[in-house]
């Protein structure tokens, strides 16, 4: 199945990936990370596809796509 | 399962210093994935600008070396012919490009030295705090405009792609955003295209990138993509401006 991996403490929060996401599978956490930001997270684990979008849109290179 | 999409290996694994949100990590990691891509990583020397990307020789895991505000082109020439077979190119800004650093690079290009440029366009000063630059839009309100840019008092913004078309000496000119997905894939062809030039020796070439500054435009990461592709895009058109090698 398709999946991402986004690393909690090099996000940064800005919710690009959320906006590029197709899907609408990604959202902001409701923890903070070390920095003070709400990461970003996968939160609807079976309508990922895998597409990569939202690892073009990430300004912190901080996503990993899996498929 | 198998990871397609990670890290590209000519960036380091250290957290970028810029704001979230900020274009300039999608722009370090498109240069990084075609350097991988064309294999040129092992002679690559790159030269870092004076503004928000003047630490990328920290986040790049090839040769960076740092050029006094501007002159990048100048720095890159030295360096392409004294080392004709490393692969070189220079990442700016707006201020650096644009304002410092307009002469040489007006000379670098007029010269066709075979290097390549990635010019960041955000509209503003980011390192210093959101000051007008040479390429603020009519009626952005900026730091040193603080009701928004006038023609006559400031100046019209600089559109350096068609500025240079008319230069014999350029081979290739493009302009590019990175705002959306579908965007930022033409954004990475145009940069490797402009690699594969160089490379090629085909002479000089230049990819203006259109980025997003939310703090310094006192916008959210959102509403900053979203005033480029409203805004921004529709006074800097997106597209080729010049190629001399496919006509």
């Amino acid at each position: 199945m398709p999946t991402i991996k986004i690393n909690s403490e090099k996000c940064k929060g800005c919710g690009l990936c959320i906006k590029a996401c197709p899907k609408q599978c990604v959202a902001f956490s409701k923890q903070f990370n070390k920095a003070g930001y709400h990461w970003a997270v996968l939160e609807k684990e079976d309508t990922c596809i895998g597409c990569g979008f939202c690892y073009m849109a990430c300004p912190d290179i901080c996503i990993e796509v899996y498929r | 399962m198998e990871k397609i999409l990670s890290k590209p290996q000519s960036l380091k694994d250290t957290v970028l210093s810029y704001c979230p949100g900020c274009g300039h990590g999608v722009i370090h990691r498109l240069v990084a994935e075609c350097i991988d891509e064309l294999g040129v990583r092992e002679k690559t020397i790159a030269v870092a600008p004076v503004g928000c990307a003047v630490f990328a020789y920290d986040y790049f895991n090839f040769d960076v070396t740092e050029a006094p505000h501007g002159r990048p082109p100048a720095v890159a020439t030295g360096i392409k012919r004294t080392n004709p077979d490393k692969f070189v190119f220079t990442y700016q800004g707006d201020g650096d490009i644009a304002a410092i650093g307009m002469a040489e690079t007006i000379h670098a290009a007029n010269r066709g030295e075979n290097i390549s440029i990635i010019f960041v366009n955000n509209a503003n000063y980011g390192m210093t705090g959101g000051q007008m630059a040479p390429t603020t839009l009519i009626g952005q309100v900026t730091e040193t405009t603080p009701f928004g840019k006038d023609a006559k008092r400031e100046g019209y913004p600089i559109k350096l792609c068609e500025l240079l078309s008319t230069l014999e000496g350029t081979t290739y000119l493009e302009r590019v955003a990175i705002h959306n997905p579908q965007n930022i894939i033409k954004a990475k062809a145009a940069i490797k295209k402009a690699f594969q030039y160089q490379i090629d020796g085909k002479g000089f070439s230049l990819v203006e990138v259109i980025s997003n500054c939310p703090v310094n435009w006192r916008m959210t990461p959102l509403n900053s993509v979203k005033w480029i592709e409203e805004t921004f895009i529709k006074f800097f058109p997106l597209g080729l401006v010049k190629d001399n090698v496919e006509i």
